[in-house]
């Protein structure tokens, strides 16, 4: 055996990989699997969610698989802000709050049923949203972070102090959902939908601006585009994402309330980022579906729960800190061997 | 072509706090022609830059572009104008493919309303126009260098990217922040024919420049800056025999003798 010093690890694309990336995919089987397989594991595993879990757990977990994929949302709009905007958004609990109350209130008000107030709830929510996060968008970093997450905690007590919205009963009474079937497999869709138009959306052109804007917004702005257009733009993508899962909430919950601006909707999309792997969407949104269900199993350990979400948040952070999807994309897609120095 | 005012500055005055970056600087470009500005480092060429193109606001003073105020305007809708600039450190979309860079400027305003082979009007063109660009600038259409991404290109493609971004938005006026620096003789060299190019395309260039030989075969009207205040304008021949800007780039006479007998 050579000694290390003198080899070190070369690290290369697989044949296929390079082969896959032009029109020659369709000539081989293997070629089109190598493609389409990962994609099509991830939707059928996602699709048999609700046929395996609650079975196997008890039906309690049929509402676990709806939340998970309502934080999915929420994760997406995260990663999607961090690593291909700049923008780290802390709003998570903003979003779902804005996004539930406003379907709440559509729904006990004008009576619309969820058909109407969800998809009324995402577009109006949104522009809410980036509305209040206008004077915010020339910000960058923590300092935007720090607004976004300003606006559930003062909104939370606004709702509190004036007795607004039911106060701090909340609003009741909210229309449900049909049966769980529906409840479960409409939200799986709308998160697939998501991640394929949030990835199909980040390669072109506008993406190409928004990714522009992450690496050099001098230079975008010396390119002749307004920067807080654009951030406008995204800021409305990501929010509508977090309204919908808010909405959502607030019709699986037939209530919408000032827990929903918890902090839980800001931090766990943020872990399960650490987790599945920044700049990947699909990382994230398994991050999730990993993330949630923990939390909601770690319930019966009382407070120790916290200790026990610490401990494996710390260990992927200390060991993985790249993520899971990073790390998994790089083994599929490239070998690494030996050679000489 | 010539004759016309493109860009007049008048009494621009910009300061970092106590710092007087700009002090009543006034200048007049032609259309058509390159005009250099050259000073010391720090004497303000680069604030001077920033305050006519809207990056940094200044204190006072008013530019004028074909006529019209574009003093304080943002940055992009001065781009928009057709007043383009490349940055010193050169800013380049570093997780991006060099050709892909050029799809940002591309979707601009102005890009999509120029449209012909440049602007790129039909959507799923851009590519295509980008590479005709990049081509234009020096990059070689039949190798990967396009298709690289700009964190692995050598310095002297991201300037010429820098270059590239500018026409992407066919510009009247490109303001070039020291192009040359940081490459070596040869790649200079075949840089040169590339002002004279734009020159003859019918772009009015200013050009900050420390690489005074290549800035001089090219310039027709050079400015100097020394402390954020101009010296002297004029052709360069004249200028460069100024006793003033010899004192600022080389210190004071007496101070060289000193030198030479030591």
């Amino acid at each position: 055996m050579a000694n290390t010093t003198e080899r070190r690890k070369e690290r290369i694309d697989r044949g296929i990989k390079v082969r896959t990336e032009g029109i020659y995919a369709v000539s081989s089987w293997q070629e089109v699997a190598y493609l389409v397989l990962p994609r099509l594991v991830l939707i059928v595993g996602l699709l048999l969610l609700p046929l395996i879990v609650p079975p196997l757990f008890g039906p309690y977990w049929k509402r676990v698989v709806s939340y998970a994929a309502i934080y999915g949302l929420l994760a997406l709009g995260f990663d999607f802000l961090a690593h291909f905007v700049g923008l780290v958004s802390l709003g998570g609990a903003f979003f779902i709050g804005v996004g539930g109350y406003t379907a709440a209130i559509l729904n006990k008000s004008l009576g619309l049923s969820p058909l109407f107030t969800i998809p009324m709830a995402t577009v109006g929510g949104a522009i809410i949203c980036t509305l209040l996060l206008l004077p915010a968008l020339p910000l960058r970093g923590v300092y935007f972070a720090i607004v976004t997450l300003m606006y559930p905690l003062a909104l939370m007590r606004i709702i509190e102090a004036l007795n607004i919205f039911g106060g701090t009963d909340g609003i009741l009474g909210v229309a449900g959902f049909p049966n769980t079937w529906i409840e479960q497999y409409l939200i799986i869709f709308i998160v697939i939908f998501a991640l394929f138009g949030l990835r199909r959306l980040v390669n072109e052109d506008i993406g190409l601006v928004f990714r522009g804007i992450k690496d050099n917004d001098q230079s975008v702005r010396a390119s002749g585009l307004s920067i807080t257009r654009y951030k406008a733009i995204a800021v409305f993508i990501a929010s509508g994402l977090g309204c919908l899962g808010g909405a959502y909430l607030a019709h699986i919950y037939m209530w919408s309330g000032i827990s929903q601006f918890a902090l839980d909707f800001s931090v766990i999309p943020i872990a399960a980022t650490v987790i599945g792997g920044g700049g990947t969407l699909v990382g994230p949104l398994l991050g999730c579906f990993f993330l949630v269900p923990i939390s909601e199993w770690l319930r019966t350990f009382g407070t120790l729960r916290i200790v026990f979400y610490s401990v494996i948040l710390m260990a992927f952070i200390m060991f993985r800190s790249e993520g899971v999807m990073v790390f998994a994309q790089r083994k599929y897609h490239q070998f690494q061997r030996w050679i000489k120095v | 072509m010539s004759g016309e005012n493109i860009l007049e500055v008048t009494d621009v005055c910009k300061s970092f706090g106590g710092v007087q970056a700009l002090l009543n600087v006034s200048f007049n470009v032609q259309q058509g022609d390159v005009f250099g500005i050259i000073g010391p480092n720090g004497s303000g060429k680069t604030t001077l830059i920033n305050c006519i193109t809207g990056f940094i606001k200044m204190n006072s003073g008013k530019v004028l572009y074909k006529g019209k105020e574009i003093s304080n305007k943002a940055p992009n809708q001065i781009a928009n104008l057709g007043v383009t600039r490349t940055f010193q450190i050169m800013r380049p979309y570093y997780s991006l493919p060099a050709y892909k860079n050029l799809i940002i400027p591309l979707l601009s305003p102005r890009a999509r309303r120029k449209g012909g082979w440049r602007g790129g009007g039909k959507l799923g063109d851009r590519g295509t126009v980008s590479i005709d660009i990049l081509e234009e600038i020096g990059f070689e259409r039949d190798s990967f260098v396009p298709y690289k991404l700009a964190s692995s290109l050598p310095t002297g493609y991201l300037k010429r990217l820098e270059l590239a971004r500018c026409l992407a938005l066919r510009p009247d006026l490109i303001l070039c922040d020291e192009v040359f620096s940081g490459l070596s003789m040869s790649e200079i060299a075949s840089m040169v024919p590339l002002i004279e190019k734009l020159q003859m395309d019918g772009i009015t260039l200013v050009m900050i420049e420390h690489r005074l030989r290549e800035l001089f075969r090219v310039a027709s009207r050079v400015m100097v800056l020394n402390f954020g205040e101009k010296l002297t304008e004029g052709i360069p021949e004249v200028v460069m025999q100024d006793e003033r800007v010899k004192e600022a780039y080389l210190g004071s006479e007496k101070l060289l003798d000193y030198k030479f007998e030591a």
